[in-house]
């Protein structure tokens, strides 16, 4: 597991007061309970740690933990100024 | 009218967090005020002010308590909130005996999240930081009762009553007029507060009217107020409903007064005090020699001290200087909205046990004042009416009466 998914599930362990090792990346929101209000929390606490924006649209079509490391992904790719690794892109 | 009896008691407070560990604080003289430590966002945790303590809770884990969701969208004085609720409703048992939509909750709170607020603002002004999406409701001043409606399911009318250091009295004095008059049949009602942020403690500071030793109310060499933080919440019922399932009753409350001294925002008035204690004794039927005890507002500064003495030879004229009288502050601090519940508190508790609390730290009672301070122990009395007394900054003054339950 690279390092934004590593720090993306610490994140929203942290948040949801749960062991790190309950989540992997096919996680749902729906599995750990998260409703809208812990998403913004997540998602304010996932822009601190890389720096980066989420646009307001993308929040609503995250429903797994690996949308939200593939979203920061991009997003750190695009904030760096190159193309997104095609495997994070894609899958 | 209903009658409108206590039966169920909450606490989250500087000498307990628990009803029992409370009692026993308040009745052994044991204080909660220490040195200040451990102040968010300060140099060494030192909020560099020119008193040194303050009455915290010491013992509370919100972890131990809510889950990770409500944690995160509150501040420290609604965690308090949720859990004294929690206590009050379980011993009452009230949401079993009544509708979730004939239960009240009136909350005093005067200061809101605070803490959460400034912390915010700190990375505002210092690097143009945005602010972290659950502010606004980690912040208002509601959110406590707010959150206590979510987490006992109750759906009743449920609001923040917010005039400085009275929210809590005038909270309990409004929930007592709606089941009294049948507007609800039960209320869960009080205050809860958790302000001691760094801004806080200094603009207090700069007000000059903390104590730099210790709060000691009525004592001739006082020299001010110590600031605390808590909640105490009380589940009330109309007399009725709780004979009828046959509950445990702690006290009966009798009366409710208010006034305002229209006067001046930090200097009180005698007149404002005397007409708020005037007013609970006719909302009671009592007169006024059938008190026997009177939980000061009690601050421990000069000013307050005087004018609530000299508001109480105004009402009780010869009486007066009969009743006996004492400042619990000196033993939980003065936590703002939620003062006058954690009176309340002790004064039911006083009056349950037949023993009135003691104020802690006198010297000596000023002889000036001419009124009967209750010093190094509890005094043991019969069954009687007492007064709890919460006289504002802004000269918003809220008296509440209470009788023993006998």
């Amino acid at each position: 597991m690279d390092d934004i998914a590593k720090r993306s599930i610490e994140i929203i362990a942290k948040a949801k007061n749960i062991p790190t090792d309950t989540i992997n990346l096919d996680t749902s929101f729906e599995e750990l309970n998260i409703d809208s209000l812990d998403k913004i929390n997540i998602s304010f606490e996932v822009e601190e740690a890389f720096d980066i924006a989420i646009p307001d649209d993308a929040l609503g079509s995250l429903k797994t933990v690996g949308d939200v490391v593939r979203g920061v992904e991009q997003l750190v790719a695009a904030k760096a100024g190159s193309a997104p690794p095609a495997a994070a892109a894609t899958s | 009218m209903n009658r409108v009896v206590i039966t169920g008691l909450g606490c989250i407070s500087p000498i307990g967090s628990t009803v029992p560990a409370f009692r026993e604080s308040l009745f052994s003289g044991t204080t909660g005020i220490t040195p200040i430590s451990g102040v968010e966002d300060t140099p060494h945790g030192l909020p560099g002010v020119r008193f040194t303590q303050s009455a915290t809770v010491q013992d509370f884990d919100p972890t131990q308590h809510l889950d990770s969701g409500v944690i995160a969208a509150s501040n420290r004085n609604t965690q308090f909130a949720i859990v004294a609720a929690r206590q009050a409703a379980q011993q009452s048992e009230l949401t079993k005996h009544h509708a979730p939509g004939d239960i009240a909750i009136v909350m005093g709170c005067a200061c809101g999240g605070r803490s959460s607020e400034e912390h915010e603002v700190k990375g505002l002004y210092t690097r143009d930081a945005r602010a972290h999406p659950l502010t606004i409701v980690r912040t208002m001043s509601s959110a406590g009762a707010s959150q206590i409606s979510i987490d006992l399911k109750i759906t009743g009318p449920t609001f923040d009553i917010s005039t400085a250091c009275a929210s809590a009295t005038h909270a309990m004095g409004l929930a007592f007029h709606m089941v009294r008059s049948g507007m609800a049949t039960a209320a869960l009602t009080g205050g809860h507060e958790a302000p001691l942020s760094f801004g806080f403690y200094r603009a207090w500071d700069s007000m000059r009217v903390v104590s730099p030793t210790r709060c000691r109310p009525f004592s001739v060499d006082r020299d001010g107020m110590t600031l605390g933080e808590g909640a105490a919440i009380f589940a009330i019922e109309t007399l009725d409903s709780a004979l009828a399932r046959n509950a445990t009753i702690y006290g009966e409350i009798v009366g409710f007064g208010m006034s305002a001294d229209a006067s001046h925002i930090t200097q009180p008035q005698a007149e404002g005090a005397a007409t708020a204690m005037s007013k609970a004794l006719v909302d009671a039927g009592v007169s006024p020699d059938e008190v026997g005890y009177i939980n000061a507002h009690g601050t421990g500064t000069q000013a307050n001290d005087a004018t609530e003495s000299a508001a109480i030879h105004q009402v009780f004229g010869a009486h007066a200087a009969h009743i006996p009288i004492s400042s619990t502050k000196a033993l939980h601090g003065h936590a703002i909205g939620a003062s006058g519940a954690l009176e309340a508190l002790a004064t039911v508790l006083g009056l349950q046990e037949g023993r009135l609390p003691q104020t802690a730290g006198v010297t000596a009672p000023d002889p000036s004042l001419n009124v009967d301070v209750i010093i190094n122990e509890p005094r043991p009395t019969g069954p009687t009416i007492a007064l709890s007394n919460s006289l504002a900054f802004g000269g918003l003054n809220a008296v509440i009466a209470l009788k023993t339950w006998a």
